[in-house]
């Protein structure tokens, strides 16, 4: 019995020593940017490593998830003959939720994992000592350009997320099942608002960014630096990443779109 | 017409590159000289040491690492330090390099205190020392040219045109000039290191650690890198730190050893004096008897109270 008490206090202190430890690497990346001679050719490198590399899988799904959102809505709606809303149910649907959330999902999975392996590899190969007996700070050369490139990438991803994913209803819903085109467009630009659904959905967007890359360098600069300690680090990153947004996904929700 | 002016363009161009790089590398090695000079004439046993080690105690966990440890690593020399493995000889070096800390004890880089120096202060003196790794520890996103650069890059304001020159000097000391283009992954296990040894000595730097740096190497790079390091001291003057196991090779180019075990310095002197060293613990690790002080058995009950008792469990 004293053991288990023993084993949860034990892990909780643990738990906060390594809440300890991320906000101190995170303070450190922010404060300590790279010079401006040399940063922004860093921060372009790995804007193209971090956020084109996932540009794909983000349109991929955004056209299929858009495809299938028209389909499902369409079915439901054309019982009531209220199948010219499907514009705003898409539009609404994508730009304050899955847009977001999705797109941060998928960057978790696919850049995520990729910075936490990145990190943790060059952790593991003494990359990150030797920088610093090169006198150089590995937060300022390597995590640094990484966080600000995730961070900035992500929310335009959601953005494109969203675009392709209302033309992908476009396709469906117009081209194939016969809604107007003209009540499409039109109901969904009286409907949508800029700064209720819009804005907040980048919010939203911002928010995920700063969580998920956070995680993900958290966990690829804090792992054991063997090959179990990196794969077991990059499967954290996704798992917590993803639990993470889904769990501030519900707050932000509650705080934007309540009362 | 325009190719004579070309011609005369180029040349004139080289002409000052040269002069440029003369009184660069000049000026460094005069003040080396210089330095030399100054450290001879003051002479007087420990102003010599580049380091010293004093009272150093330092854990990790419940574990005693090094318990009171001191020694000096003196300049100009190569300096080994040899012990069984797992007793914390890459700790040392992290020591030495400010990465860690010890609880107790002071080291000192030229006379100067490293644990209680500020942190600009201690990227400024680590810029003077540099350390090879295990690994090699190559960056794998840069060429061998870039990555020996690289250093060079962040720390000089240096023309790419004085870089290159660099580059190709460091690359053809340890005999890559014409690996210069491949990728950290195409390089067998000796050359890498040596790819990180040219990256090493890029800043010229007072010391070199070297963290085993013959561990599973095949006989001729392992020959290759006792040359090299051996010629480095000597050519460059600095003053080198290894860190290994390897007692031959070792023994064959160092001037001072220090061998530690049981949390501290079990012994130190010159090589020759080391195979004269009346402890058994010196003895049994340099002739790397199986038996002795260490025991071949990791400590365990008594073995035939196990055998018999097993049946009972």
């Amino acid at each position: 019995m004293i053991d288990f008490f023993q084993a949860i206090g034990h892990k909780t202190l643990s738990r906060f020593a390594s809440i300890g430890r991320a906000t101190q690497m995170l303070f450190g990346s922010l404060v300590r940017v790279p010079s401006l001679r040399k940063g922004p050719a860093l921060l372009v490198r790995q804007l193209y490593m971090v956020g084109h590399q996932s540009l794909l899988i983000i349109m991929v799904s955004g056209l299929f998830i858009g495809m299938v959102l028209a389909l499902q809505g369409y079915t439901v709606l054309v019982d009531y003959g209220a199948e010219d809303s499907l514009g705003p149910l898409v539009a609404l649907s994508l730009l304050r939720e899955l847009g977001p959330v999705v797109t941060a999902l998928l960057f978790a999975g696919r850049a995520g994992s990729a910075l936490t392996a990145e990190i943790g590899l060059m952790k593991a190969t003494e990359q990150l000592s030797s920088l610093e007996m090169m006198a150089i700070d590995p937060l300022r050369r390597v995590i640094s350009p990484r966080f600000w490139a995730g961070f900035i990438s992500m929310p335009l991803l959601a953005l494109i997320f969203s675009a392709v994913a209302i033309l992908g209803a476009h396709l469906v819903g117009v081209d194939w099942l016969g809604v107007d085109s003209g009540s499409f467009w039109s109901i969904m630009q009286s409907q949508v608002s800029f700064e209720k659904d819009i804005l907040n959905g980048m919010i939203k967007s911002f928010v995920f960014a700063l969580i998920v890359t956070w995680i993900a360098l958290y966990k690829g600069y804090d792992c054991i630096p063997t090959s179990e300690g990196i794969s077991k680090a990059t499967t954290e990153t996704v798992v917590h990443s993803s639990l993470a947004v889904l769990g501030f996904d519900f707050l932000l929700t509650a705080v934007m779109f309540t009362g | 017409m325009i190719a004579y002016f070309r011609r005369i363009q180029v040349r004139v161009r080289h002409f000052i590159l040269q002069k440029i790089t003369k009184t660069f590398f000049l000026r460094r090695a005069k003040n080396r000289i210089m330095a030399s000079l100054v450290k001879v004439d003051v002479e007087s046993g420990l102003s010599q040491a580049i380091v010293e080690i004093k009272d150093v105690t330092f854990t990790r966990g419940d574990r005693i690492i090094y318990k009171n440890m001191s020694f000096s690593v003196p300049k100009g020399k190569i300096t080994a330090i040899m012990g069984p493995s797992g007793i914390g000889k890459t700790t040392m070096l992290r020591l030495i390099g400010g990465q860690l800390k010890p609880e107790q004890g002071d080291i000192l880089f030229e006379g100067r205190s490293i644990p209680s120096m500020s942190r600009k202060a201690l990227y400024e003196t680590r810029t003077k020392m540099s350390m090879l790794f295990q690994s090699g520890a190559l960056f794998t996103d840069m060429s061998v040219f870039d990555n020996v650069a690289f250093p060079l890059r962040e720390h000089t304001q240096l023309s790419e045109d004085l870089i290159r020159l660099v580059v190709l000097m460091k690359l053809q000391a340890v005999g890559l000039r014409g690996a210069k283009d491949l990728m950290p992954s195409e390089l067998s296990g000796g050359m890498a290191r040596r790819a990180a040894l040219a990256r090493a000595i890029a800043l010229d730097p007072e010391l070199i650690m070297y963290d085993e740096p013959f561990a599973g190497q095949d006989p001729i790079s392992m020959g290759v890198l006792v040359k090299l390091i051996k010629s480095l001291n000597e050519v460059l003057g600095l003053s080198s730190l290894i860190v290994t196991h390897d007692v031959n090779e070792v023994l064959s180019i160092a001037e001072h050893v220090v061998i530690i075990a049981e949390q501290g310095v079990i012994g130190s002197g010159t090589p020759e004096q080391m195979k004269e060293h009346e402890s058994p613990l010196v003895q049994q690790f340099l002739q790397g008897l199986s038996d002795g002080p260490v025991p071949f058995h990791y400590k365990a009950q008594d073995y035939e109270e196990e055998l018999l008792a097993g049946s009972q469990q």
